[in-house]
């Protein structure tokens, strides 16, 4: 597989995805659920990642994390190389990174007191003194948004959904991480209780000094959270570039019909008659060259042919693309 | 009730028994819908738009209560005789859920699925229904509609699938469809088409449909009146542009409020709406939306608002201290 890289912004990359690949096998066939994704994230940023079901979006976020271990590339987080890490080093290095799930309530044992589960990575990580890890559990449940004494005696069945994405937030926050990754972890919220969650987040990313990749498929979701945002589609990344930036200027045609594609919340944006671009092939058989060229109304021969790489379009910006809109 | 409504529901009320009480659905809802156009019902889990759609349709769970008056194409559905309200639905009565597979049998083919429909209700032959079945296909954008036919609804992907159903509850030229998050299982480029999809049958067949989403995105440019839903109760209703342009209900501003926009800068702090909806086996006394209300008073606490009409008779909210209509300040 050629690789696909995104020129860092920064020389402060806390991440760095190399040339990641995963696959895994469907009966006698193989996914290409990711095919050489390079991209950096910043010390202290935001980078939402987009893109429809099966795109490879989450399978990227575990693979970063090695809950799911990549067929190559590398993942250096701080300058180290997770993939190579086995054992006590990696789970010594997993205190630094975390990851927030999509649903909320099946991520909580219904067995187990809110207290306990908030306090679970406190006891991995060693810390014997009880009382110490109360005094901990309190503190991040209260900057969470919840009332520790109300909370701590109580099963998970006994909190709605937002609230339960605060317990799991908690959760993520006890070690003091560096890093999260948070996969959709808004999508199973109702409109009023996401906007709490999103704003949640942004407050301990502030208050944690946290560094985020924030995946989800709503595009008006990640751009209220990221600094920059990378549009995957089927494996591979499309385009890469400042939130503000791509939004108003889309390079991609995927990006462009991705921005089209969201219905507003105003009666006099008529929604344009779409495109009939059809869906998405299988990632079990990944079309040649440009991966988008089965949906897209620019492609040509040279898309079958060639895979684009990711090239710089304007500052920041970088797009795979032969025919890019700008 | 104006006599030119397809669909007229009147007081209508759902209780369904639970472990903690008795829990009300629906709470005194009255709607309609006229020939042609369509309702969007906008609101939250559990604000009791599906129930109030089940109401209408006839297919709540067994052990729900009904009550109130659900007259379409001039009969009221509560009084008919199940043989004949079964005659009706599918027929001009039609539906499209959130999940295909739920109104998709999984062993039997596309073909046999929609052909099966057909002659129940319209006594076509065989052939007659094939060939119909194959156009219908074809109408609903599947492409190769013969090969279809033969297929099973685990060899078609999700967008697929709902075009399928698409398909299935079109068939017999219903006078009403109800989508109840129609595109809600969909990615968004697949929702696009399928929105454009049933609007494009819409028009095309005359036929008018209720629209049930939590997404005020999906209702904004795709329906002609808005019901927002909270608690079991409408809070709002009005024709679309007024809804969008001059809410007056509380709950409707901070619903739009709480929306990431696309053209807000990134980081832009979200007005949230504080606190959750209240517990419907436990319902409130005043207005149920005044706990999270910040324009609420004691009076919102202890009574609660009916549903009247504003400026215009097509425009009504429940609230004792509406949203004043702003001189197109936000406009």
């Amino acid at each position: 597989m050629m690789p696909q890289s995104a020129p860092s912004i920064s020389s402060d990359a806390l991440l760095e995805v190399d040339n990641l690949v995963v696959e895994y096998p469907v009966g006698s066939r193989i996914v290409h659920a990711v095919s050489g994704v390079s991209l950096q994230i910043a010390r202290g940023e935001t980078l939402g990642l987009v893109g429809e079901s099966g795109c490879g979006k989450s399978t990227l976020g575990r693979a970063v994390l090695q809950l799911r271990r990549p067929t190559a590339g590398r993942v250096l987080f701080d300058g180290h190389d997770l993939t190579t890490m086995q054992g006590d080093a990696l789970r010594l290095m997993r205190r630094r990174v975390q990851l927030i799930f999509q649903d909320p309530i099946a991520s909580l044992n219904p067995r187990r007191k809110i207290g306990d589960i908030v306090a679970e990575p406190l006891v991995i990580a060693g810390v014997k003194d009880p009382e110490k890890r109360k005094q901990l559990v309190h503190e991040v449940l209260s900057a969470v948004g919840l009332d520790p004494t109300l909370v701590v005696g109580r099963l998970p069945h006994e909190f709605s959904g937002g609230q339960c994405q605060r317990i799991c937030i908690a959760r993520a926050l006890i070690l003091n991480p560096e890093f999260i990754v948070c996969d959709e972890p808004v999508s199973a919220l109702d409109v009023s209780i996401r906007a709490q969650i999103l704003n949640l987040l942004e407050e301990m990313k502030a208050r944690f000094g946290l560094t985020l990749l924030f995946i989800a498929h709503d595009l008006a979701v990640v751009k209220a959270v990221s600094d920059r945002v990378a549009v995957m589609y089927l494996g591979r990344l499309c385009e890469v570039g400042p939130s503000e930036q791509l939004f108003a200027r889309p390079a991609h045609p995927y990006t462009a019909l991705l921005i089209e594609a969201i219905p507003m919340p105003d009666p006099d944006v008529r929604p344009a008659e779409t495109v009939p671009v059809g869906e998405p092939p299988s990632p079990i058989a990944p079309p040649s060259g440009c991966r988008f060229r089965t949906r897209c109304p620019r492609a040509d021969q040279r898309c079958s042919d060639e895979m684009p790489e990711l090239r710089a379009v304007a500052p920041g910006q970088f797009v795979a693309c032969h025919h890019p809109l700008i | 009730m104006n006599a030119n409504n397809l669909l007229s529901v009147e007081d209508v009320v759902v209780d369904l028994p639970t472990p903690r009480g008795n829990l009300r659905a629906v709470d005194h809802v009255d709607l309609t819908v006229g020939a042609g156009r369509t309702l969007g019902i906008v609101g939250e889990s559990g604000c009791g738009k599906t129930m109030l759609s089940r109401a209408i349709l006839q297919l709540l769970p067994k052990k729900a209560k009904l009550s109130g008056r659900v007259i379409f194409d001039g009969q009221d559905l509560l009084q008919l005789p199940p043989e004949k309200l079964r005659k009706l639905r599918g027929r001009s009565l039609a539906v499209v859920f959130q999940d295909p597979m739920t109104s998709l049998n999984p062993v039997l083919t596309i073909g046999t699925q929609l052909i099966e429909t057909l002659q129940e209700h319209l006594e076509l032959d065989d052939a007659a229904a094939a060939r119909r079945s194959v156009e219908l296909l074809a109408a609903v954008g599947i492409p190769a509609p013969e090969q279809r036919l033969a297929q099973y609804p685990h060899q078609l992907s999700g967008g697929m699938r709902q075009r399928v159903a698409i398909a299935i509850a079109l068939s017999c030229e219903p006078k009403l469809l109800i989508a109840d998050e129609p595109t809600t299982a969909l990615d968004v480029t697949i929702q696009a088409q399928i929105l454009d999809l049933l609007a494009r049958e819409q028009r095309r067949r005359h036929m008018a449909m209720i629209i049930i989403t939590h997404d005020l995105g999906v209702v904004a440019g795709r329906t002609d009146e808005v019901a927002v839903m909270y608690a079991g109760r409408v809070v709002e209703r009005a024709p679309t542009p007024a809804l969008f342009k001059k809410m007056r209900m509380p709950y409707t501003e901070a619903l739009l409020a709480a929306l990431p926009k696309l053209d807000a800068a990134p980081h832009t702090p979200l007005p949230a709406i504080s606190g959750r909806p209240p517990d419907p086996t436990r319902p409130l006394k005043g207005c149920s939306f005044s706990p999270r209300c910040r324009y609420a008073v004691a009076r919102c606490q202890n009574e609660k608002p009916a549903l009247e009409a504003a400026e215009t008779k097509a425009h009504q909210f429940a609230c004792f201290h509406p949203i004043e209509a702003r001189a197109d300040a936000n406009a």
